[in-house]
């Protein structure tokens, strides 16, 4: 009998990593995209890293940070009573900078495609860079802001070494599906595991289809409207 | 300094303008035209400068004063019209509206500018004439101070071009605007311009009334004329082009690739070579 149970805590961290991720992507793309500051390029940097990084690597920082026998889990275990290491919070903040990158990118790009002249047209017309922002920039931006969000929801829910390091397999609380397919191969489920990697295996291509079929049709729209 | 095709140059300009009055800056491109324009709109800086327009400081380096762009009160037409993708022509208008602003000034606009029929498209599907009211009937929407033109009409053909002169001509008229454009084409200064300045390398070349400016040669050699050309017409070689200078008709021969350059209707200036004039009394014989 399949257990949902994995599924719905994947697309719970999701569901909330990508929220928090929209969140802190825009603000920070917008500077990005518009700063003249030269350090810029190396927090351009550190925002993709996760990309290339193995996800072991960032598991294991994340590890040694979030350890109560370390400074800052210390620090967070002592005085705020909170314990990252093998919980859903943890996994929760693992996963924003697992999949930054992806929710940034598009964002980042999206800002960077806008003509330079809609903002400085927006400041003329008296607006504040807040109005400018809501009303011009990111309506404009609309199919990298969907970009984002489904492509970092995706790649949490495909989130498997970073979990491993830092969250384990505790039921409910850090065994998403990724890692109960693991799980169920190691105790020689085949079939259960099967399930599970099934099901993945359609949601990822489900999202695939709907970021290409909603960019087709932005595209289109471009040259109607 | 400007960055321009030929490297650094430096962008010294001191100028007074008039309240009320059509205001050109006229020059070859990278001369700083743009930029100066754009300084005065607060969008570029300046390593030192002054600024005062109706008695408010808009920009004084010496007492680190510079009032930001949304603060200066001014309509900037940009040279692409720099059109909001998102928004119909109506919200265009509405939104450059301070806020609880009266609106009444939007369908007053839609009718000067004959968009009532496209007021609820959006920029993609309007040809560049029609972009181009757009964009100047958002930069008066607020009523600013000061309307500035960049190049509005460089992408337009001239009988387009022409026919949006009107636009601006009744616009800056009707709401008694303080206007200052941009250009690099010298009939159009003719038409639209009280007062112009050449800008030549970052500098001042010269300041006064388009006619009085231009005039090629002041000591009495050469003949200078302001008319409008009223009709083009082919011959068996090439074109005559005819001038209406203050009532005469002055046919002038053109190449083919030359007439192809005018358009009836627009304003040019003839200069012509006096030879060896003789003066002779006005007789009736």
């Amino acid at each position: 009998m399949i257990d949902w149970q994995p599924l719905w805590l994947s697309l719970r961290l999701a569901g909330i990593t990508t929220i928090i991720l929209l969140v802190l992507a825009i603000p920070l793309g917008y500077w990005l995209a518009h700063s003249r500051q030269r350090w810029k390029i190396a927090v351009e940097a550190l925002v993709s890293l996760p990309m290339v990084l193995p996800p072991t690597v960032l598991g294991f920082y994340l590890l040694l940070a979030f350890s109560p026998s370390h400074a800052f889990g210390r620090f967070l275990d002592h005085y705020l009573n909170i314990r990252l290491v093998f919980t859903f919070p943890g996994l929760v903040i693992a996963s924003l900078f697992y999949s930054l990158p992806f929710a940034a990118g598009p964002i980042i790009a999206g800002f960077r495609g806008l003509p330079p002249d809609l903002r400085a047209a927006s400041r003329t017309l008296g607006k504040s860079d807040l109005t400018t922002l809501i009303r011009i920039l990111l309506p404009n931006i609309r199919p990298s802001l969907i970009t984002g969000a489904v492509m970092s929801f995706a790649h949490t829910i495909g989130e498997f070494g970073v979990v491993m390091m830092i969250g384990g397999s505790i039921p409910g609380q850090t065994r998403v599906a990724s890692v109960a397919i693991y799980d169920e191969v190691q105790s020689i489920h085949y079939s259960l595991a099967n399930h599970y990697a099934v099901l993945l295996l359609a949601f990822s291509f489900s999202i695939l289809l709907l970021v290409y079929l909603v960019n087709h049709h932005f595209n289109q729209a471009k040259t109607i409207l | 300094m400007l960055h321009t095709a030929r490297g650094l140059q430096r962008l010294e300009i001191a100028f007074h303008w008039q309240q009320g009055r059509l205001l050109a800056i006229y020059g070859p491109s990278g001369a700083g035209k743009t930029t100066l324009l754009r300084i005065l709109a607060g969008l570029t800086e300046t390593e030192s400068g002054y600024i005062e327009v109706d008695g408010e400081v808009w920009l004084d380096s010496t007492r680190r004063i510079n009032l930001a762009t949304r603060h200066r009160s001014i309509g900037f037409v940009f040279q692409d019209f720099a059109l909001f993708p998102n928004l119909t022509v109506r919200q265009q208008l509405e939104f450059a509206l301070p806020d609880r602003h009266n609106k009444a000034i939007v369908p007053e606009l839609l009718t000067l500018m004959e968009l009532e029929e496209l007021q609820h498209r959006r920029p993609a599907l309007l040809s560049g004439g029609q972009q181009q009211r757009v964009a100047l009937a958002r930069a008066i929407a607020r009523r600013p101070r000061l309307l500035l033109l960049d190049e509005p009409l460089s992408a337009l053909d001239d009988e387009m071009r022409y026919k949006l002169q009107e636009y601006i001509l009744m616009a800056h008229r009707h709401y008694r605007l303080t206007t200052i454009f941009v250009s690099h084409h010298l009939p159009e200064v003719f038409r639209l311009a009280d007062e112009a300045i050449l800008l030549e390398k970052g500098r001042i070349g010269g300041q006064g009334t388009p006619a009085t400016l231009f005039a090629e040669e002041k000591n009495g050699h050469t003949l200078t004329i302001t008319g409008e050309i009223v009709s083009i017409v082919p011959t068996g070689d090439g074109f005559i082009i005819n001038v209406n200078c203050a009532g005469a008709i002055i046919p002038v021969a053109a190449t083919a690739a030359a007439a192809a350059e005018w358009q009836p209707g627009q304003p040019v200036k003839l200069l012509s070579t006096i030879i060896a004039p003789k003066i002779l009394p006005i007789s009736t014989s």
